[in-house]
């Protein structure tokens, strides 16, 4: 009996934690889509598509969806680099989002890893913070053209 | 155990899908999937396109590189470029040998990627996005050396942004280049939120305008050439007006008035601001880029925010620019312009501009707009009336609200030696050919 109460307690406790692991994610992709909206979807599109050759899409996009740091960097930091990106070239610079607060860039970027038919781990405000440290607030994406 | 097999049972009847429906969608897709399997050639009615009374479409080719501008010889041959190599190539050599029309022999060669393309005295002249090469025509129009080609111009500003360079030659030995601005606004932070022009902008000495030099010299660069007009952010589309003997050209004007200035611009605004520009080019004109943008609904060269404009304020400097010959609505992408000036089609298109518009991605979070081929009548090198949609339904939609729903995107047009009209698109790769026939 005893057994059974404490698997029972585990259970629902693992539960919870789920519950509320997905309820965060909810919360903060509702929030990321606001922030989406206003700041990414002039570019990259309602459907996050992007645009062909100009601005890359964020729909099952390998920079989007593998390595959290580097979306978080591109974010706060711009990106002008002439890169292909899954093996197309894209024309567009992109400016630095630094103005976001660590929370919006979270926010965003887990709404991004969650839409379009992508599916990912969310983004925190904590792992912005870890990246934005050594970045500094002036950081501007293109000097001289 | 039981009680969840209930609700499992439960679950399944919910989802029951009435055969009904299942019929009624197995027989919609077989009407979509029939004439997907048919001949791939087959065109449906006008290649999807609706065109004025007595006109017709059908696709030459399609699926074929992704065609930049392109030109069709008088013995017919249509040689295009590419930005992305095809098979290795950069240009594509391609012809209809069994009488239907249809393309059904490609050759290619160079490889190089890029946009312009022209025909002049012999020679046939290509870009890539930072250099120009001409190859040398035999009497049928066909490249003697395709290995060796001239390097005539070298060393322009190929940046990324706006990189792509278009040609047009006039009658008196002379090329013009487009070199389009690097940038957006010319801002501190290119595309910044809220970020101040540059003053006065350093690109305008190498970008943002149009190039003028010699159609025979070797390895020319910015030294040897002549800036021929200023203040033009972007060209892709342009031709030179044997009527009037002038360039004219189409620019691209700049985005993210809403995106960047949100004080001033509403999302309405944005879509439709600024005017895509019909400009007749002479030799010293100044258009503006970046210190103003033109107000069509105004009529006005407007003070560009980024240069202390608050979408309300006229550029005091109005005067120094050029007006605009045909104002568009905004960020329609003009890519492709020609002057027809074939017997084909009716009397009011002699002379006239067709202009193809690659259609708009700046306009979110408005429905995006153009895709289509536009036509303007001109009369002595001047415009005698209003412009009207020529050739539409490129996009195989009817709203393009992101613009990778865009099947098809016009971007270059060439006219036949029969005096029909060719529309290439940089998206599937298609060739349109546009006939008269007046049934």
């Amino acid at each position: 009996m005893k057994k059974k109460l404490i698997t029972a307690m585990a259970l629902f406790s693992f539960g919870i934690m789920l519950w509320a692991q997905t309820n965060n994610l909810s919360v903060s992709v509702a929030r990321g889509e606001a922030v989406y909206k206003k700041e990414c979807l002039s570019c990259h599109q309602v459907d996050g598509g992007g645009v062909p050759h100009m601005n890359p899409p964020l729909a099952q996009s390998s920079n989007v969806l593998k390595d959290k740091q580097k979306i978080i960097t591109v974010v706060l930091k711009g990106m002008s680099d002439r890169i292909p990106l899954d093996d197309e070239y894209y024309s567009n610079v992109m400016a630095s989002h630094s103005y976001l607060t660590d929370q919006q860039i979270a926010d965003v970027l887990t709404y991004v890893r969650n839409s379009f038919g992508n599916k990912a781990t969310a983004v925190t405000a904590a792992e912005v913070k870890a990246i934005r440290g050594p970045v500094k607030k002036t950081t501007s994406q293109v000097k001289k053209s | 155990m039981p009680a969840i097999a209930v609700k499992r049972a439960d679950l399944l009847q919910t989802k029951k899908i009435p055969m009904k429906k299942v019929f009624s969608f197995l027989s919609i897709s077989f009407l979509f999937a029939v004439p997907c399997l048919a001949n791939p050639y087959a065109d449906t009615i006008n290649a999807g396109l609706s065109l004025p009374k007595g006109f017709e479409a059908s696709k030459v080719s399609d699926g074929i590189g992704r065609i930049r501008h392109l030109l069709v010889t008088p013995e017919g041959v249509i040689y295009a470029r590419t930005s992305r190599l095809y098979k290795g190539n950069g240009i594509l050599k391609m012809t209809a040998q069994n009488g239907d029309g249809k393309i059904d022999k490609v050759e290619g060669f160079s490889n190089y990627t890029g946009t312009g393309i022209a025909l002049k005295d012999g020679y046939l002249y290509a870009s890539s996005d930072d250099e120009v090469f001409r190859y040398k025509l035999n009497a049928k129009n066909e490249v003697i050396d395709a290995e060796h080609p001239e390097k005539i111009i070298t060393g322009l500003w190929n940046k990324r942004q706006h990189e792509s360079k278009s040609i047009a030659l006039d009658n008196n030995g002379n090329i013009y280049v487009n070199i389009g601005a690097p940038s957006n606004s010319c801002q501190e932070v290119d595309r910044g939120n809220g970020s101040k022009g540059r003053m006065p902008c350093p690109i305008l000495d190498s970008a943002g305008g149009i190039w003028m030099f010699k159609a025979d010299k070797l390895n020319q660069s910015y030294a040897q050439g002549v800036r021929y007009a200023t203040g033009l952010r972007n060209v892709v589309g342009l031709d030179w007006n044997t009527q009037s003997n002038s360039l004219f050209v189409m620019q691209h004007g700049r985005d993210n008035l809403l995106q960047d200035w949100p004080q001033y611009f509403d999302a309405e605004q944005s879509a439709e601001l600024p005017s895509e520009c019909m400009y007749e080019l002479k030799k010293g004109d100044n258009a503006g880029w970046p210190y103003i943008y033109y107000n069509q609904i105004l009529h006005k060269k407007m003070l560009a925010p980024e240069y202390g404009g608050d979408g309300k304020t006229e550029s005091p400097r109005a005067k120094d620019f050029i007006e605009p010959v045909v104002a568009f609505p905004g960020h329609l992408a003009p890519n492709g312009l020609l002057f027809y000036t074939g017997n084909m089609f009716p009397e009011k298109y002699r002379n006239g501009a067709f202009i193809a518009f690659h259609g708009s991605w700046n306009r979110a979070p408005m429905p995006q707009e153009g895709y289509y081929v536009v036509f303007v009548p001109f009369k002595n090198g001047k415009p005698s009336g209003k412009w009207e949609v020529f050739a539409n339904g490129f996009s195989g939609v009817k709203v393009v609200n992101a613009t990778r729903q865009a099947e098809h995107r016009p971007c270059g047009l060439a006219q036949g030696p029969d005096g029909s009209l060719y529309v290439s698109d940089d998206n599937k790769g298609t060739i349109y050919r546009i006939t008269y026939s007046g049934k």
